[in-house]
């Protein structure tokens, strides 16, 4: 849940925690685990932490094919609608 | 402690005004129709693209020359309601052979009332390709990659 809001925008330990049913300690706890994992960075922005996903983690490679699979499925879409369809036998 | 990492899965639904049977068709052998022919890997102009019809199955493209370039493999073939695939591409948009290394992308076909087919795609595991990510983002950022692909995409899209 803390990895799909950060990919909607980066957010602090503080917005974060007020978005969710879980105690301010526990964000910080979880955001730890996924910055170990690479998956966000953080930065400073005057007194508080900013975090986000980490633009060159496995996280943009998601993102990308998430886009991807996007494209795909509309082409897809229009592909079956387009096309004549005889069922197929094993012959 | 110890927590297990994982990267949420990327959900995409469609509703097609198409039988199951059609769709599920569509989705696998007549891939190369819809497939964007821009999204794919090979040294070669892209000529198609091709998933074999059984488990065990190759998912491959063929450029023009006639090479092939392997994507992933069929991990589930049951015709015509689901199939699973591997993604065996990693971060440096190659061919990985590696089963641990690769993510996951399921597709079912389900009927509607109305004559329709619901088609859910699912694409999980992200964090078995871990580290080799992290090469992607990098080679798109210094131009080139599939930014500039997308970009093109986009283009041709809101051109058409």
């Amino acid at each position: 849940m803390i990895f799909e809001l950060l990919a909607r925008r980066p957010q602090s330990v503080g917005e974060l925690a007020a978005e969710l049913p879980v105690s301010r300690p526990a964000v910080s706890q979880h955001l730890r685990v996924l910055k170990d994992a690479r998956l966000v960075v953080d930065r400073p922005v005057g007194t508080r932490r900013v975090y986000q996903l980490n633009p060159e983690g496995v996280a943009a490679l998601r993102a990308y094919l998430d886009t991807i699979w996007d494209h795909a499925l509309t082409a897809f879409q229009k592909a079956v609608e387009a096309a004549p369809f005889e069922e197929e036998t094993d012959d | 402690m110890t927590e297990q990492i994982t990267v949420p899965t990327v959900q995409r639904s469609v509703t097609v005004a198409a039988p199951v049977a059609k769709a599920f068709q569509v989705f696998t052998r007549s891939f190369t129709t819809w497939w964007p022919a821009d999204y794919h890997i090979g040294e070669a102009e892209y000529a198609e693209a091709v998933m074999e019809g059984r488990t065990g199955g190759r998912w491959y493209e063929r450029g023009v020359d006639g090479s092939e370039c392997d994507w992933g493999r069929v991990l589930t073939w049951d015709p015509p309601n689901r199939v699973v695939l591997a993604w065996h591409i990693n971060g440096e948009w190659q061919f990985d052979p590696d089963p641990a290394r690769a993510s996951e992308v399921e597709v079912t076909f389900t009927a509607e009332d109305d004559g329709r087919t619901r088609v859910d795609l699912e694409h999980r595991l992200f964090e078995r390709h871990g580290e080799q990510a992290e090469s992607v983002m990098k080679s798109v950022s210094e131009g080139g990659g599939w930014g500039d692909i997308l970009q093109r995409y986009a283009d041709a899209v809101s051109a058409s």
